[in-house]
Parts: structure tokens; sequence; C-alpha cells
């Protein structure tokens, strides 16, 4: 009989609830029992409120246990781990957690079943069967497959990420690049780190594919400075790849060319607008550029770049390996695929959602979120990151999609959900959106670098209160010379949870 | 061998490693900040003669940037993340714990130069938060009580 496989999660999340701990403490505990097990540090499956989520692989599946913590290790194996147990941290099948079961994994799919360093983990799960298929397929031929799947990018704008790939394409010149907005700075997301640390290989597929389908040889990906779990596991992966002959002078043996380094940011949320991003990537100043032109025409060093999130760029593995149609049937409306939405702030249940378009904000908070953490009613949710409305419960019912959610004044943004209860104040809150944007504006236009800074001061005199009629007044004023004035979303959308604020919680003001 | 000298050998190796990438500025910054814990004034205008770059252009990136540092760090960088999600689970209330405690503000040092105290905006933690960083270890649903257990294992491995 060979001995069990235990599964510990690597993930940030995993490990800040003290995975590392666990895992050598049931190590340690086997040793001591004379027990054999084979230690695997797999990725997250994304569900947090359940980490650390400790799995055995037996004859009929996985099966879980969680939240360990590092006292629970020696009840577990006296009540019979890793073999059967009815330990009260046992949750059976993993496959049986309602909470993921019901979920539609796309993108997501691997996460948490494999050890995300490894190869054949992932060819074994359908990885890499994307790339294959594009090697067979012309530039034109993969761009057109982006088109058909509806795939719409996922950073935050929602932009057909087939019809900018047309355009580096079609853009003459021999040197175009692949870039990776992996600066996930928004509140609330976590995403795309998840999907690095859990499925890194998914990206690389997806920038190679990229790679094939414009003409690039040259892929970056942008990582923020605040992942350092995520740059261990990138780094390790990009060499493993490389090696294994996924990247470098001939991808695959089919003698096209495709490298890609790993950057690392330094502390700067606008370096997630993609302009800003490229300048910092020329080792500037993370300062926003006048578009046009698009950095599908004059990207890094002037030269046509594909800028992508993580998810589309994963994604685009999935759609070539599945087909279009497939990935298209998903969703609603114009909102095709998946939506992957994050769970967090003052929730019960949080963590990583992906299911189809469509599903309410209600339904989301309440059925898969469970509610509060704290127990207390919810009373605000932001959805977006810090530039997304706050919307009140009237509202809770919108179905996440761009559409949708556009129409109640909201933007479904990178998928950030932030739940908060009663005890919030929504003046600090629009007071923090300010601030946030004071703190973080890049300085090149004045409406977004000067307008944060007296935001700041002018909610600060409403909440004091002495001259509410002058000093709302002055605000408005100031959210409209924000929002028309701005160079780009920093600046002009601040005003977002600024007004919604205002407008839905007007009693917090003063 | 001199002060000087090594800030100088320490610049070139850094400016070195990164000279044929694309934008060498930032991960050469970083591979001395690495080293170093900060980039030292005297070291602008090495960088700027070895990138040929102007002064200006390399000290405009360090302000612009809140990683980079021109004085030396405590032993050890704490990071409290100030962001929204953190905010909903009492990050408010953990910062003034914070200051309290430890006597500085954010971008200060402790006397004892143990630590330095810094805001964060994320750490991609959100669903377990409020969330704090100490070097590069994350640390989850961190409470006041959790936070003095924590820097009280940071005095203890002195």
């Amino acid at each position: 009989m060979t001995a069990p496989r235990v599964f510990v999660p690597r993930d940030a999340t995993a490990c800040a609830l003290g995975a590392d701990r666990v895992a050598e403490a049931i190590v340690a505990a086997a040793a001591d029992r004379g027990i054999e097990l084979v230690l695997i540090r797999n990725g997250s499956r994304g569900a947090f409120w359940l980490e650390p989520l400790v799995e055995v692989e037996t004859t009929a599946g996985r099966v879980a246990f969680g939240p360990v913590d590092v006292d629970a290790v020696p009840g577990l194996f006296e009540a019979g781990f890793p073999g059967d147990t009815d330990h009260a941290l046992a949750l059976g099948q993993v496959t049986g957690i309602d909470w993921l079961a019901s979920q539609q994994r796309l993108t997501f799919a691997r996460a948490g079943w494999t050890d995300p360093l490894s190869l054949d983990d992932y060819r074994a799960q359908g990885g890499y069967v994307g790339l294959a298929r594009a090697l067979d397929l012309s530039s034109q031929q993969i761009v057109d497959e982006v088109k058909e799947s509806g795939l719409r990018g996922r950073g935050g704008a929602a932009f057909p990420t087939g019809i900018k790939w047309q355009t580096v394409l079609d853009a003459p010149g021999q040197r175009k690049f692949i870039v990776c907005n992996a600066d996930e700075g928004d509140s609330g997301t976590f995403a795309d780190r998840l999907l690095m640390e859990s499925d890194p290989y998914q990206l690389i597929e997806g920038m190679t594919i990229a790679g094939l389908a414009v003409g690039a040889q040259e892929g970056f990906i942008y990582l923020r400075s605040e992942y350092p779990h995520c740059k261990a596991v990138l780094t390790e992966a990009l060499a493993r790849a490389e090696r294994a002959g996924y990247l470098g002078e001939d991808v695959c043996g089919s003698g096209q060319r495709f490298r890609i380094e790993l950057r690392i940011g330094a502390g700067a949320y606008i370096c997630g607008e993609e302009t800003s991003l490229l300048d910092s990537l020329e080792g500037k100043r993370g300062l926003v550029r006048f578009k046009p032109p698009l950095p599908a025409i004059e990207g890094l060093l002037g030269l046509p770049t594909v800028v992508n999130n993580v998810l589309s760029l994963g994604a685009v593995s999935t759609i070539l390996a599945d087909g279009a149609s497939h990935y298209r049937d998903f969703g609603s409306g114009r909102s095709r695929g998946t939506l992957t939405v994050q769970l967090a702030g003052n929730i019960k249940r949080g963590g990583l959602v992906e299911v189809p378009f469509g599903l309410s904000l209600r339904d989301l908070v309440m059925g898969y979120g469970g509610g509060t953490a704290s127990g207390r009613p919810a009373r605000a949710i932001q959805v977006g990151g810090p530039l997304g409305s706050y919307l009140p419960e009237a509202l809770w019912d919108t179905p996440l999609d761009y559409e949708a959610l556009a129409e109640a004044g909201g933007m479904l943004g990178h998928g950030g959900v932030v739940v908060f209860d009663d005890t919030v104040d929504m003046a600090q809150q629009a007071r923090f959106a300010m601030e946030f944007c004071a703190v973080e504006s890049c300085g090149k236009c004045t409406p977004c670098r000067v307008g944060s800074a007296r935001g700041v001061e002018v909610i600060d005199r409403l909440i004091a209160g002495r001259d509410r009629a002058r000093d709302l007044k002055v605000l408005d004023d100031l959210c409209d010379t924000m929002v028309d004035g701005s160079l780009c979303a920093m600046g002009g959308l601040t005003p977002y949870p600024v007004r919604s604020a205002l407008k839905h919680f007007p009693e917090d003001f003063g | 061998m001199s002060a000087a000298v090594s800030l100088q050998e320490i610049v070139e190796a850094a400016v070195e490693a990164s000279r044929d990438r694309i934008g060498a500025l930032l991960p050469a910054l970083h591979a001395i900040q690495d080293k170093l814990g900060h980039v030292p004034p005297d070291a602008v205008p090495m960088i700027a003669n070895a990138l040929n770059l102007s002064r200006a252009e390399v000290h405009g990136v360090i302000s612009f940037y809140h990683d980079f540092r021109t004085e030396p760090p405590g032993e050890h960088t704490v990071q409290l993340c100030r962001a929204e999600a953190c905010q909903a689970m009492g990050s408010r209330e953990l910062e003034r714990h914070a200051r309290q405690k430890l006597g500085v503000s954010f971008g200060q040092t402790t006397p004892d130069g143990l630590l330095t105290l810094e805001p964060v905006y994320c750490l991609g933690n959100c669903a377990c938060a409020p969330s704090i960083r100490i070097n590069d270890e994350v640390h989850a649903r961190v409470s006041p009580a959790r936070f003095d257990e924590l820097i009280a294992g940071l005095e203890a491995a002195e």
C-alpha cells in the first residue's frame, strides 16, 4: 500500500491562517506515530473561510478537513487521520462541499486540485491543450477564436479581448509585446493572486497563446510587490516552463520564440492603470499616458502591445482548449463566460466564487457569503474595488453583470465585493475614497491630484456640519470636475464611492 | 575598504544585472534596496551615471513609489492594510492600537530600531481581514490582541 497523499495549501491566505505551521505539524505528528504520508503543498480552492483546508487522497476521492489549525492536528491523528475519521473538522468529500460544488469553475477548475508548480499535474488536468491547438492555427484563427468566445477584459474595463488582439495583430512592426497586468490593487480582490499562486501555468500558457496570436516574442508579467508568495511561485513556474520547452527560443519545437520576464512593482496603485504600468515597466514614474494612441498601437517602448489582466489571459487557455462556443455558452446578455467574484470584508464565508453571470448580489452575499462575519446586519456593499459605488440594500437584487450593474450606478470592475455591517460610518468611507485618491494619484492631472485633497477637506467640513448646503454644493461641483476632467479612472471614478455614500446613506454625513 | 567604495560596488552590481533589460532602473533600485534596506541618497548620482539618466529622473522614480526608502528601516517592516475590506473588519481600530502600542506613526521606526510601521493598500488577503504583513509573511484576522502577540514574537526573537 502506498503512503497516503495529504494536501495543505501554500496559497498566501492559507499561509496567513497558519498553513505552513499546520503542514509542519502534520509531518511531525505522522513521524511521531510512525505513519507514512506524502505531503503536497497544493494551491487553494479559494474557499478561504475553510482555510487551512487539509485534504487526503482516498480511493473514493479527496476527503477534506477544515479549517485546521496547529492545535487541531494531534486530535485529528488520534481520531484516525489520515485514514477514515469522523473528527469534528471532517468535511467529507471535497466535491461534496456545496459552496464549491455549486460553482461553475472554468478559470479556477484546477485551483486546489494540483501542486501549482507541477507541470505533470497541469498537463494531467487539461493544461497545455490550448497551446497545442494554437500552434496548429494561424494568428488570425487564434484571434478569431478569442473574438467568438465573447471574452471581455477581466481587469475592470471589460473591453473585448479579441478586438484588442486584432489591433495588435494588424499593427505594423516586427517587435510586439504581451504584458500581463498583475498589479491587482483593488481592495477586496484576490482572484489574480489565487490564479497565479494556484495555477500559474494557465497564465503562462495564455500569454504564450497571446504571443502566437499577435506575433509577439516577449512577454512581461507586472506583479505588485505586495504579493511575495506569488512572486516565489511565478519565478519557479517560469523557470520550469522554460526548462520544459514551453517558453524560450523554440516553443514546443514549433520554431516560435516566446519568453516571459517577471517584473515587480514598487507599491503604486496607479500602476494597475495600463498606460501607467507601461511607463513603470520602462523604468519611469508610473504616470498615466494620454490615449490615443492606444497601447495596442503604441505601448511598451512605443511598440504594439497587448495589455491584459491575469484572468483574461488565463481564460484564453480554456477558450483555446475547449473552443470558443463552450466558453460563450456561459453567461447572460453581453457578459459571456463565467463571473469571478471575490467575497471580502465583513463576510462569514469569504473567498473566490466563479459562477455564470447573472447571479444577484444578494444571493451571492447571503447565499455563498452567509451574511456578515460579525453577525450584525449588512448595511453597504462596495462592488468593483475602491473606485466602485457603495450599494445599499435596495440595490442588492441587481444581477451581477457588466451592464446591469452599470444601470444601478455601480460597476463590476475586477469583481471585488466588500461587505460592511451596520457599524460602518459611510461619511468616513467617502472620506477614505478621496484620501486614497490623494495618496495614490500619479499627479499628472489637476482634478485628480488636487481635487482629491480638496475632497477630503470638504467631507471633513460636511461631517463637522458648519455650512452643509454650501459644502454639499462644493463637493458636487468637485466630483463633476473630477469625473469630467481626469485623464484616467483614478480621478474619474473616485467620485462614485463618494457620491453613492452620500446619496444612499445621507444620514451619516453630519 | 571605505563605505563609499562599497556602495559604488553595490550600485554597479545592481545596474549590471539589469542593464540589458527594458526599464533597468526599477529592477536596479529593487536590487539595491534588497541589499541595503534602502536606497541611500549617495547612490542616486551613481545610479544616474551608470544608467545614463539624470539625477532628477532617478530621484523622481524613488520618490514616486511607496516601496523605495531613502532612510534605513528598522530590523522588521510591519505593514498594516488600510484598504476597505480590512476597514470592514476593524483595521481603523487596529491602526490606532498599533500606533499607540508602538509609539510611532506610519513611516516611522521604533526608537529601539526593531521595526518600521508602514501603511499598505491591500495585501490580497481580503476574505480574512484585517491583514498585516511582517517582512514577507502575511497574517490574517489580526485583532489588536493578535497584533500584540506578533510584536511580542519579534521582540522575543531579539
